[in-house]
């Protein structure tokens, strides 16, 4: 089943931690412009957090004072920054053309009938998220995903069985 | 000058544009989505693919995006062209995909920019039956409505609000087939100038929300050209009418004043006009009974007061013919401005400043060419918004040179973006709190206005020896003075703004010293704003020395029982006390006035007056520009122009007025060249106010009387309630709305001007009154600052609130706040007050909201008076606040609204 929380807006900012400042910190240095720096920011509250809350967005915002809606523009254009929950792990599941003539349809349906999750969906326990992808550079060894930062090739049914249980397990 | 050939016809252009600036030059028709003749191109659409070729030879050309290429001299293209057109046609295609079938209950129908490009590049019929993107809308506040739905992702809405209008709060956001242009979250739109939004969008995203709801076609609106009377600058705007009430206000051309903008007091401030408290009838009041009078009788009245001994208080949101009858009926040395002393005393401080050979008055658009700019003391987005607008243009000046260095085209908008980064011509802004132009200034001193006159007087003395140096400048800002002394005397036209706002003299005469010192050859840019919208039309018209507090004295000392007051609540001019003492010592009290406010209250006979959207007038900005506003429909009560109550039936009509007006009062000898000749027009026919689709005529009564009445007459204007007539096309000098075949949305006004942005064909830009006299003056010498331990007040103005009229609109009123005292955290602290306290003033009744703003300067406080919840002429200058102890109960006089709709940018809050 899917689960979409849709949080309420943020009327407070979070409070970034130590660890989330001292690493937008660093960015800065590396950016002539505060503005540059939004899409790192992003990227390192999601890394702790594991998605960018409304209240995380005000607080970057404010961190860096740029307009929260410029920085929702960016939050919103790239795919990877995830402005809902997402689960433990994240299946980055390409969809793209040399998947698609190997068959990654069927083995979406597979993760549907398995894990209850389609593009953009939450596991009922929190553990899996599944998102399309348009490549992810390995096409002779389609179908490809990814789940969290390791990539699997040359998938089928069984494969993706085992990938499941493995990370469920861990 | 360059010569182009667009299909095999040769034209004189100007190789600075572009090839889709130059064919709407030309008077061609190119569709077009993401250019705006604002703000440049951006080159997203595809739209407006042309061929190009390379020379005769060339036959089989390339495919070029117009509003992308320069027209450089030879160049060769065509707009005909079969590949060109197919081209055009698929790509219209592509962006109507998603686009909803929803024209007619769309309110952009029949002004759609998206409706007339579709028809213009072919495209008839849906091929795509697939499911169509659909998106979520948002709360945008009281003025705007959101249907995404709609959208084509143009970019133009983002590309005016944010680039354009500088404002934060609306975005581009996601990307593909989902892009969504928003707030991040559901809110009000923040921008003062958001309601361009409705006019900028090219279809039905962004929409007036007020007229949706009460809502009509364009071409079923009875329109004619107006004035905006919600400030001093005079932006032209169409208001238009259906069954007797206003609908709505759109933007009129004119490249002097307001171009394509208004902000959104102009915009949205109108509904006044509808409201049932609106004055129908002439009346007695005796002891809050009111007796109906006819017109015979009150000329009765009016004329055995006119033999005693009157006097009469004019207003400066009153027309010049209001005030000029009024002159006439009670005499010139009995005609009073009726501003309050030290605005009366500023406004002719002001005015002998305009007719200063040192200096010229800059127009709107002249405003966007100044490249350096020091504001003093003037809350410009608050007083003059409008102004604002172009200050936020004027700061691009520094982006446009470099662009220029680097040969990068004007129009060439997001390399020129790229180009300048955070690179702004100087503006330096010296307010007593933080301002809305605050992220564009380059120097933002927050001070007391007894100091920052110092800090101006220092400024002129840096620029040149000669000017006379100030005493003591604390000695923090010595750098400031010499960077901002520097900056305005390098620049090739700089500008120095200061009016009668902040109250304070010395601002202005500082203002004039710093614009005296820079010298240039045909007078430094000096802009005087003045609040109201004939705030220097009434001063033109009245006596230096016939100050307020000169007639009350008159009334007091008893040598006149008799007052007749113009469109003018005293309440706002004198210390509410005061008042009450003199309007009671009055044996005859004649008021005319369009709604009841404290001064109606006290007239023994009350006369109804018609709205700005009711009579012709005439109105003086701030620039001494004269311009013609007409009566779009009839009121239908017994309410009539002002003037007509203090004329004579034999005495003519507006124009004879005008004509009057322009011969015997001194200064207005050009008002006359504003007044249309009827002769012009074809076979003498008027022009008429409804379009020739106008729809319903014979119905629209039918609920009354099935026989269609007579279509009422105007004996007066050249302009009749009617379809009938030579509809003001092409060359006529007055045109309330655009329109030509295929172009029904307002892009049609490239039809209508010179040039694109250019001046309009036989263009109206009004009359200048003011003009310069022969000797220059000399510069102020700088007053003595006294000491003292008390908080220093200024007043604070709010753009929706601080003007009377557009107050009493409930559209407006969604985005008042209630009066606040904005307080240093320190001084706040002294005294307890928490953020949202209610504070006591002085030593009398005011309450305010507490404020307190990180940049207040300690020792001062910024007073904003509501509307009229305070009585601002009885706050001193150095004045005690209290927090106000039992301040859960209130007092009754707020009207709750608090301080939700207030945006500034240094609103003290907890840490977070």
């Amino acid at each position: 089943m899917s689960k979409n929380v849709i949080a309420s807006s943020a009327v407070r900012a979070r409070k970034l931690s130590a660890d989330e400042i001292a690493e937008i910190e660093h960015e800065m240095k590396l950016y002539p412009d505060k503005r540059a720096v939004g899409l790192e920011a992003l990227k390192i509250v999601q890394k702790h957090q594991g998605w960018v809350s409304d209240e995380s967005l005000l607080a970057i915002a404010k961190y860096l004072n740029i307009p929260i809606a410029d920085l929702e523009g960016v939050a919103t254009f790239f795919n990877l920054v995830y402005r809902h929950p997402v689960g433990k792990n994240v299946i980055l599941f390409c969809n793209s053309v040399s998947c698609w003539i190997m068959g990654c349809d069927g083995l979406r349906e597979h993760i549907k009938k398995e894990v209850g999750i389609d593009f953009g969906e939450t596991s009922e326990d929190d553990e899996f998220t599944m998102i399309p992808v348009p490549c992810l550079g390995d096409c002779d060894r389609a179908p490809v995903m990814m789940v969290g930062s390791d990539l699997h090739r040359n998938l089928t049914s069984e494969k993706i069985d085992q990938i499941i249980s493995r990370y469920r397990n861990k | 000058m360059a010569k182009i050939v667009i299909d095999g016809v040769s034209y004189e252009v100007n190789p600075d544009n572009n090839l889709l600036q130059e064919c709407l030059s030309q008077g061609l028709d190119l569709p077009y989505f993401c250019w705006h003749p604002c703000m440049g191109s951006a080159g997203a659409c595809r739209q407006c693919a042309v061929k190009q070729y390379r020379d005769e030879e060339d036959k089989d050309g390339i495919l070029v995006m117009a509003c992308m290429t320069p027209a450089s001299d030879g160049s060769i293209i065509s707009i005909e062209d079969d590949g060109a057109k197919s081209f055009r046609s698929s790509v219209i295609e592509s962006l109507m995909i998603s686009h909803p079938h929803d024209c007619p209950v769309c309110e952009e129908g029949g002004e759609c920019h998206l409706q007339d490009m579709t028809l213009m590049s072919g495209h008839n019929y849906r091929r795509y039956d697939k499911k169509k993107v659909t998106h979520l809308n948002q709360y945008l506040g009281p003025f705007i409505n959101h249907e995404m739905n709609r959208c084509i992702t143009c970019y133009r809405c983002v590309r005016y609000y944010d680039d354009y209008a500088g404002g934060t709060d609306l975005s581009a956001q996601a990307t593909h087939h989902h892009t969504y242009f928003g707030r991040h979250e559901d809110g009000v739109l923040e921008s003062e100038f958001s309601g361009n939004l409705v006019e900028v969008c090219p279809t039905g995203v962004f929409t007036d929300k007020s007229f949706s709801e009460n809502y009509t076609r364009k071409w079923d609106l009875q329109v004619a050209p107006s004035v905006c009377t919600g400030c001093a600058v005079g932006c032209n705007t169409t208001p238009g009418e259906r069954y007797g009430s206003l609908r709505r206000i759109v933007n009129r051309y004119n490249s002097e004043v307001n171009g394509y903008f208004l902000c959104d007091r102009g915009r949205f401030g109108f509904d006044y006009v509808n409201n049932d408290d609106r004055l129908k009838e002439a009346v007695k009041q005796i002891d809050g009974n009111e007796e109906v009078q006819s017109k015979e009788k009150i000329r009765e009245v009016l004329t055995e007061i006119a033999n005693g001994a009157t006097i009469g208080i004019g207003s400066p949101r009153a027309s010049n013919e209001a005030n000029f009858a009024l002159r006439c009926f009670v005499g010139d040395e009995n005609f009073y401005s009726g501003m309050s002393d030290s605005e009366h005393e500023l406004s002719q401080l002001v005015l002998g400043l305009n007719r200063d050979p040192s200096f010229q008055t800059p127009s709107v658009r002249e405003i966007e060419k100044a490249d350096a700019v020091i504001i003093l003391g003037e809350d410009v987005t608050n007083v003059a918004p409008r102004i604002a607008l172009a200050l936020r243009q004027s700061v691009r000046n520094k982006a446009l040179d470099l662009a220029k260095d680097c040969n990068i085209p004007a129009w060439q908008d997001a390399a020129v973006r790229e180009l300048a980064q955070h690179e702004r011509s100087p503006l330096c802004v010296l307010s007593s709190y933080v301002s809305r132009l605050d992220d564009i200034a380059s120097d933002s001193l927050i001070d007391s206005s007894a100091n920052l006159a110092n800090i101006a007087y220092a400024i002129a003395n840096k620029i040149v020896n000669s000017a006379p140096a100030a005493a003591d400048v604390a000695a923090e800002y010595n750098d400031v003075i010499d960077r901002v002394a520097q900056q305005l005397s390098a620049a090739k036209n700089p500008l120095v703004i200061a009016g009668t706002s902040s109250d304070n003299a010395d601002l202005i005469k500082a203002a004039a010293n710093i614009a005296r010192a820079l010298s240039k050859e045909n007078g430094t840019n000096l802009c005087l704003l003045v609040p109201e919208v004939n705030s220097l039309g009434v001063s033109l018209l009245s006596g230096t020395k016939n100050s307020l507090s000169s007639a009350f004295e008159r009334i007091q000392n008893g040598s006149v029982s008799s007052a007749i007051i113009v469109e003018n609540d005293l309440y706002r001019r004198a210390s509410h006390n005061e008042v009450d003492s003199v309007l009671d010592k009055l044996s005859n009290l004649v008021v005319i006035d369009q709604l009841p406010n404290a001064t109606t209250a006290k007239a023994n006979y009350l006369l109804p007056s018609t709205a700005f959207s009711e009579h012709e007038a005439t109105f003086v900005n701030y620039e001494g520009r004269a311009q013609l506003s007409f009566q779009v429909y009839r009121n239908q009560s017994n309410a009539q122009s002002a003037w007509r109550w203090l004329s004579d039936a034999e005495d003519g009509d507006v124009d004879a007025l005008v004509n009057r007006c322009a011969a015997e009062a001194k200064g207005f000898d050009k008002l006359g060249n504003l007044l249309p000749d009827p002769e012009e027009f074809i076979a003498g026919m008027k022009i008429p106010r409804q379009s020739h689709r106008y729809s319903g005529r014979t119905a629209m009564k039918a609920n009354l009387n099935v026989h269609e009445p007579k279509q009422e007459e105007d004996s007066e204007s050249v302009m009749s309630f009617s379809m009938e007539g030579i509809s003001s096309q092409k060359d006529a000098s007055i045109l309330a709305s655009s329109w030509s075949p295929q172009w029904n949305s307002n892009q049609s006004i490239s039809k209508f001007q010179e040039e694109v942005n250019g001046e309009l064909k036989q263009g109206h830009t009004g009359a200048m009154l003011i003009a310069r006299s022969e000797t220059a003056g000399s510069y102020f010498p700088p007053p003595t600052v006294e000491s003292t331990n008390k908080l220093q007040l200024a007043l604070a103005y709010q753009i929706f609130g601080s003007d009377e009229l557009s107050a009493q609109s409930a559209i407006i009123q969604e985005r008042m706040t209630d009066a606040y005292v904005s307080i240093a955290p320190v001084d706040a602290e002294a005294r307890d007050i928490k953020q949202g306290d209610m504070v006591e003033l002085g030593d009398f009744s005011a309450k305010a909201i507490a404020c307190i703003r990180s940049r207040i300067k300690p020792g001062t406080i910024a007073v904003y008076c509501g509307d009229n919840q305070i009585d601002s002429h009885a706050l001193a200058v150095n004045i005690g606040i209290l927090k106000f102890e039992d301040s859960n109960t209130g007092d009754g006089k707020g009207k709750g609204k608090g301080l939700s709709g207030l945006i500034v940018s240094d609103l003290l809050e907890e840490e977070y």
